[in-house]
């Protein structure tokens, strides 16, 4: 059941493989994750050198023009090593900069390993809905004023430009009137309140005062927003799947590993057979995510927009469910050792269940996949 | 059957309305309700409160300080306990040493235990389960030698006990250790009261996955424990500690706490916003807190079906029955948390604990509501793992009551 990789995906993921066993292992992730950064420069670093901050760059830009299933391969793996880096809100922010159009000079010093992004996208009342913006944008000259509250933008007290959705026109939940800008960290009236979550990623909320942009500062048209900002958020979601994946294979395996190992009444305790069919069972949903996941990877290259919403909303449920039933099972079947700090279980756990409350959960993406067209048409 | 409140116990509802009104500290109340972490204080001045009532032990007999109500009073004061949220009252001395120190200890052990138990002198800790003995406690090997010295007779304790609850505030420790290994494994085993300020005795915190410090490792390096501590006779420790998992336990399906679980989530989820209406008018999510509620609704159903049981002195104390209600309570109240954490959504994921302290007034993700609720959600797996995992419950249901 498995999709062939091609030759430089295989090995970018042996790269991440060795880097990771090298510089990220359990405890040195437990050191970085209690450090006030909550990532280490030297692992930014590191990324750069081993080509990842440039794959999905294009290469005008000085990048390796990776496509979707490249970065799948990298999510997965950074999935897998539990990576903190912000290297998915990065990519999130290089693919609105590459959908808009211009921001080269940006690009090129991401692809350096220069600059790290975020994507301010989510507002309060705006749960999973990307288009329920209230933060406005107001023309002011030349130039844009920018005026109101983003919540929960992962690592966005990291970034050196922040990836902002603002309404420019239109009601507060239209998908007309939404435009996008490329927000420098430090431009007056920016304040960004950074925490952590428990998964050990870095968040934060960011308030806007009458923030003043330059024309340049636009990603794409004015008003016209939404079609990339639909389309990165589908790249986005397609991508945290991948991550999931890796996430879920290294729990799993993990997993049966204690069972085989950990005894109880004289008997390792894989030798039960309510532990032997949960297991199978989560094995089966394993397996439902991998495909998924894939399919997901495989259409944020190519499809039309139709398709492309049908199957990655699709993905994110799936996975989500996935990611619900193992990370839970795992921590069952640890026992005592599941629900503690030091084991890796318990991190994994904890990072797949802020991955279903990013970019849309599963009632998000389950009622948009109802909502697209033809689902309700016989096949 | 008789599945109805009768004139009298909502008459006594009434009474325990409002001493809770009048009694329960509004501190303690706001933290208990905004799911933040409780400190050995609060947990000490809620205990104090009501043993000032004498209401702090409802199941014991009066004669030593019990209430004298019957099971479903017990049940309505439980209830209206969580549904006011007061603290919860620890086990470990009430409910667990106490019925084995009344059942089988001596008058010497009940004249000194008892009293301090009820006054919360003593903070009491439970020493079962072991790194190599979990769901199968009684391969536990913690030793207790028995010899005599100038002081007198005495055992001496080496070993390691772990996932101890609160250990870290406690004074005293029940533990069964191995006074026999020679014998079948459940046979060499005694219980023993272990004074945790001995020399010898150390705590080493385990952190959760909340990163609260509510469980520890225990270790005991040649304690010496006064022959006075063991508890009934010796090697039979075993029989002492079924005794006490068969206990009443309706209290274990945590009705109450969830009731007020459902209302905070249907607030929460009413106050939440999706494209523009509130979260509880969204069909999924809405389809989804109704199936908790009619299952919540059948397991209280349940839980009073059993009291009506006890009531009819049909059966004296529910013994496999409670595994079902370990199940499906626990089941019950990780979902409340599962849907609490999907409705808070992205704002759930500020981790804050000093907030969670109560050392800081707002929450840093913005809302004060959302933020403890990850944390909860993570917490609250270990529900279906402490007290005999659910897979042990399905066991019992399906070997004591199936007979499979
Ligand atoms: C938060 C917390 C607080 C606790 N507090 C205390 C305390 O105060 N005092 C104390 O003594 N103990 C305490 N415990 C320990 C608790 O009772 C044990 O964790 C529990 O009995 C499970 O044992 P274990 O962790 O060793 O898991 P294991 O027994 O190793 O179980 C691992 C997995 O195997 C399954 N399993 C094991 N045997 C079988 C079987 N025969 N059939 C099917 N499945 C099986 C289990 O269900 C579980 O999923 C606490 C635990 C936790 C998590």
């Amino acid at each position: 059941m498995n999709v062939d990789f091609n030759p430089e995906q295989v090995q970018f993921a042996d790269a991440l493989k060795r880097w990771i066993a090298r510089d990220y292992s359990f405890e040195q992730r437990r050191a970085m994750l209690r450090s006030e950064a909550g990532s280490a420069s030297q692992a930014w670093a590191t990324l750069a050198e081993l080509g990842m901050t440039a794959l999905p760059v294009p290469e005008a830009q000085g990048g390796f023009d990776g496509g979707a299933v490249d970065l799948f391969v990298v999510m997965r793996e950074l999935g897998r090593g539990l990576v903190l880096e912000p290297y998915f809100a990065t990519v999130l922010g290089a693919q609105f900069l590459k959908l808009g159009g211009g921001h080269a000079a940006l690009l090129e010093r991401v692809a350096a390993g220069d600059l790290k992004l975020a994507c301010a996208l989510g507002e309060r009342q705006a749960r999973h809905a990307l288009h329920d913006i209230a933060l406005r944008a107001e023309q002011a000259g030349e130039g844009w004023r920018l005026s109101g509250e983003k919540v929960a933008v992962v690592y966005g007290q990291d970034a050196g430009v922040l990836i902002v959705s603002a309404r420019s026109a239109g009601g507060q939940r239209d998908e007309a009137g939404i435009s996008l800008f490329a927000l420098p960290h430090d431009a007056p009236g920016v304040q960004v309140t950074g925490y952590r979550s428990l998964d050990g990623q870095r968040a934060a909320t960011l308030r806007l005062d009458g923030v003043a942009l330059p024309a340049s500062a636009l990603i794409g048209a004015a008003g016209a927003g939404w079609d990339i900002l639909d389309a990165a958020a589908d790249y986005g979601a397609g991508l945290l799947c991948a991550e999931a994946l890796g996430a879920m294979e290294a729990l799993f395996e993990a997993t049966l590993d204690y069972l085989k190992t950990r005894q109880q009444f004289g008997v390792p305790i894989g030798k039960f057979q309510a532990l032997q069919h949960r297991m199978a069972d989560m094995f089966i949903h394993l397996e439902q995510a991998r495909s998924m996941a894939m399919l997901a990877a495989v259409k944020l290259d190519g499809a039309d927009a139709a398709e492309r919403r049908r199957v990655v909303s699709a993905a994110k449920y799936r996975v989500g469910q996935a990611a619900r039933f193992i990370g839970q099972g795992a921590v069952q079947l640890h026992g005592g050792m599941g629900v503690t700090d030091e084991l890796a279980a318990a991190h994994y756990f904890k990072r797949l269940s802020m991955i279903e409350l990013t970019l849309g959960d599963r009632d998000h993406h389950l009622a948009r996949f109802m909502a697209q067209p033809g689902f309700q048409q016989a096949a | 059957m008789d599945l109805h409140y009768s004139d009298e116990d909502l008459a006594f509802r009434d009474q325990v309305r409002a001493f809770l009104d009048s009694h329960l500290p509004k501190d303690l109340q706001a933290k208990v309700l905004k799911h933040l972490r409780l400190s050995k204080d609060d947990f000490v001045r809620w205990h104090k409160i009501l043993a000032k009532q004498g209401w702090v032990a409802p199941g014991w007999p009066v004669e030593f300080g019990g209430t004298g109500w019957s099971p479903v009073q017990r049940h309505i004061f439980e209830e209206e306990c969580a549904r006011a949220g007061t603290p919860r009252v620890m086990p470990f001395g009430i409910d667990m040493v106490a019925p084995v120190i009344m059942a089988f200890g001596n008058q010497q052990q009940k004249d000194h235990f008892l009293p301090r138990i009820l006054s919360c002198e003593d903070w009491w800790c439970q020493g079962y389960s072991e790194p190599g003995a979990g769901s199968d406690l009684a391969s536990l090997k913690t030793s207790a030698v028995r010899g005599v010295d100038a002081d007198g007779e005495h055992y001496i304790v080496n070993g390691q006990k772990t996932w101890t609850t609160l250990a870290q505030h406690a004074d005293m420790i029940f533990c069964l250790v191995r006074t026999d290994p020679s014998v079948r494994k459940q046979e060499g085993i005694s219980f023993l009261l272990i004074d945790m300020h001995a020399p010898g005795v150390t705590v080493r915190p385990i952190i959760m996955l909340d990163e609260d410090h509510e469980v520890n490792e225990v270790f005991f390096d040649n304690v010496r424990v006064p022959a006075a501590n063991l508890v009934g006779q010796e090697n039979r420790g075993w029989t002492y500690a079924k005794y006490l998992l068969g206990h009443e336990r309706t209290g274990i399906a945590a009705v109450g706490r969830s009731k007020r679980e459902l209302a905070f989530l249907k607030r929460l989820a009413r106050r939440e916003q999706n494209n523009g209406r509130p979260l509880l008018e969204d069909p999924l999510f809405a389809a989804k807190v109704a199936d908790l509620e009619i299952e919540l609704m059948a397991l209280e159903t349940t839980v009073l079906r059993v009291l009506a049981q006890a009531r009819e002195g049909a059966k004296a104390a529910p013994g496999p029955e409670a595994s079902v209600l370990k199940v499906r309570g626990t089941d019950i109240q990780q979902a409340l948390t599962e849907l609490m954490l999907e409705a808070a959504g992205p704002l759930a994921l500020a981790f804050d604990a000093a907030y969670l302290e109560g050392e800081q007034e707002h929450g840093i993700g913005g809302d004060d509501d959302a933020a403890p609720l990850a944390s909860y959600y993570f917490n609250y797996r270990k529900t279906s793992i402490y007290g005999g995992s659910n897979e042990i419950q399905r066991n019992i249901i399906s070997q004591m009551i199936l007979g499979l």
